[in-house]
């Protein structure tokens, strides 16, 4: 019995090892490549890198605008994440906290929008925004990637300003407090948790977004990274060690986020998928 | 309830319901009607189904919808993978939140960056092959990318690798809040590790299995363009080509934005029924549970 249970534990274990391998490989893939020589790389794709090969770092920058890239993607996500959080928090409020007609309608409607694909969009909002002048601009991606993310910040926001207790508001209410007060003063930073989680997970989805910004992008200048990364493997097509030293550069901000923020993904993706 | 001047809370609703008008409503508004429309500019004469018509007799199309077709056979694999995997970390195996972390890597990482690298693992003379080769397993260090018959393999096999987590993540949050005690009657009663899964575990993720399917089918069916696009472009050939890469290169590339709207709208509807039906199934087990 005891052996049985530890042969269990032990295939388990060996399970459990064998997919984190799979899983990392290729992060390993790109990370080692990253610091080989062209020559170790076509002389084994797999080795370890060594001696390390730092040179590819310098190329892939001087190589690839990648600050440029970067800094239009942060622009992007800050511009869209602010918008799609503030219009949301002032629809949630009014959905969770007033009454009028039609609400509920709205709210299943709007809801029902996350699973609506934006590939869908694509063609009539390309023909508006030529006609509008807004293709090639940091405003008119701004709008569609917070109209995207804005049915996700709805939803969460909607739901969590319902869990406020009743009585807060009633005290307020009592000392005659302005409704936008209410949401300024007590609601929002009650809700620091749910939009800590909105801006972590809004901000990832428009961070890695490609379609959108291919298409409403197009000039150099305005690239996204995750654009210009496809532009940058064209270039170095030929000389894998670089590509990769480029792509870990492009992947270093997301590491980042996701070591400080990883609670807030775990909550912020299961939110209204798990029920009870 | 907040009492508010009757206008109000349309007041505060506003600025949502402006960015929603903008960035969906219009649009599928537009994309029907262009689906009918000989689309020159912003607009152009009627012409009825015909966009549908050349849509449908476009052998391009046809390898599109078989290879989104296709991929749906992913999500028995994702789902499957992802309670297994979720279980396994549910019996607080040791170190199962390190696992956590890293079985979820790969879905913080973008799509285009997951292609690229995975587009020079699967090379010919790639790491992959180079493996398989050093351990004679010869036989199968095949041409991933550049044989029509594996490129969408291919493909999916990378979707997976980068989904599943999600999968994990979700129903492992399930599990959690799952009542244990059914599992512990069972385990005390000797149910072994399958029979536990298939009457206590199962049963009991049956809501959030239903949702999963349903996301990740639309998923597949028309969240993939990222990976298509830096894995294989769709080639070679149209081996690759799916539906949204199919509206891509019609409505941008060859300035065909009918055809490109005709297909929109028929992926549209499809996402439409998913939804649908997951709502449906949902309604109904709700009235059971009341019943």
């Amino acid at each position: 019995m005891r052996s049985r249970a530890n042969i269990g534990r032990f295939a388990r274990q060996a399970t459990l090892l064998a997919m984190a391998v799979l899983t990392l490989y290729p992060v390993w893939f790109m990370v080692s490549t990253a610091f080989k020589s062209q020559d170790q790389y076509l002389g084994s794709p797999y080795g370890l890198p060594w001696p390390l090969s730092f040179s590819n770092f310098g190329d892939a920058v001087h190589g690839g605008t990648f600050l440029t890239w970067f800094k239009n993607s942060a622009i992007l996500t800050l511009g869209s994440v602010v918008l799609s959080t503030a219009a949301a928090a002032l629809a949630a409020f009014s959905i969770a906290r007033m009454r009028w007609l039609g609400r509920d309608v709205f709210f299943a409607v709007s809801t029902a929008l996350m699973v609506v694909p934006p590939v869908v969009m694509l063609m009539p909002l390309f023909i508006l925004f030529t006609n509008m002048n807004l293709v090639s601009t940091y405003q008119g991606v701004i709008l569609i990637y917070a109209g995207l993310t804005l049915p996700f910040s709805m939803y969460m926001l909607t739901n969590f300003f319902r869990s406020i207790p009743n009585e807060l508001f009633e005290s307020a209410v009592t000392d005659g407090a302005r409704n936008i007060a209410i949401l300024l003063r007590i609601v929002l930073p009650l809700s620091a948790p749910a939009i800590v989680t909105l801006v972590v997970v809004n901000g990832l989805w428009v961070w890695n977004e490609l379609l959108i910004a291919l298409v409403f992008l197009p000039s150099d200048d305005l690239k996204t990274l995750t654009v210009g990364v496809t532009v940058f493997q064209n270039k170095y097509n030929l000389n894998v060690p670089v590509t990769m030293a480029g792509m870990l550069l492009a992947s270093l901000p997301m590491f980042v986020v996701y070591l400080v923020g990883q609670r807030f993904f775990v909550r912020g993706l299961t939110a209204g998928a798990v029920k009870g | 309830m907040l009492r508010t001047r009757p206008w109000v809370p349309y007041l505060y609703v506003t600025p949502a319901l402006a960015l929603l008008a903008l960035v969906f409503a219009y649009p599928v508004v537009r994309v029907v009607d262009f689906s009918t429309r000989l689309i020159r500019g912003a607009s152009g004469p009627y012409v009825g189904s015909l966009n549908y018509q050349l849509v449908w007799e476009d052998p391009t199309f046809r390898d599109a919808l078989k290879h989104s077709a296709l991929l749906l056979l992913a999500v028995p694999v994702l789902t499957a993978l992802a309670i297994f995997f979720a279980v396994l970390l549910y019996e607080g195996v040791r170190g199962w939140r390190v696992y956590r972390s890293v079985l979820f890597l790969p879905y913080i990482l973008a799509v285009p960056i997951v292609g690229i690298v995975a587009s020079y693992i699967f090379q010919l003379n790639g790491a992959l092959n180079s493996m398989l080769r050093a351990v004679h397993l010869d036989g199968l260090a095949l041409d991933w990318l550049g044989s029509e018959r594996l490129s969408l393999l291919t493909v999916g096999i990378v979707i997976v690798w980068r989904e599943v987590g999600f999968g994990i993540l979700l129903f492992l949050a399930r599990l959690l809040t799952m009542d244990g005690e059914q599992l512990e009657a069972a385990r005390i009663d000797g149910a072994g590790w399958w029979s536990q899964l298939r009457y206590v575990i199962i049963p009991e993720l049956k809501g959030t299995i239903e949702f999963y399917v349903v996301v990740a089918s639309i998923t597949m069916l028309a969240w993939v363009f990222a990976y298509v696009y830096t894995i294989t472009a769709g080639g070679p050939g149209t081996s690759s080509t799916v539906l949204e890469l199919y509206i891509y290169n019609q409505g941008l590339r060859n300035s065909l934005p009918g055809m490109a709207s005709a297909v929109a709208v028929v992926l549209l509807g499809a996402t439409l029924v998913s939804i649908t039906l997951l709502m449906l199934v949902r309604a109904r087990a709700q009235r059971q549970e009341l019943a």
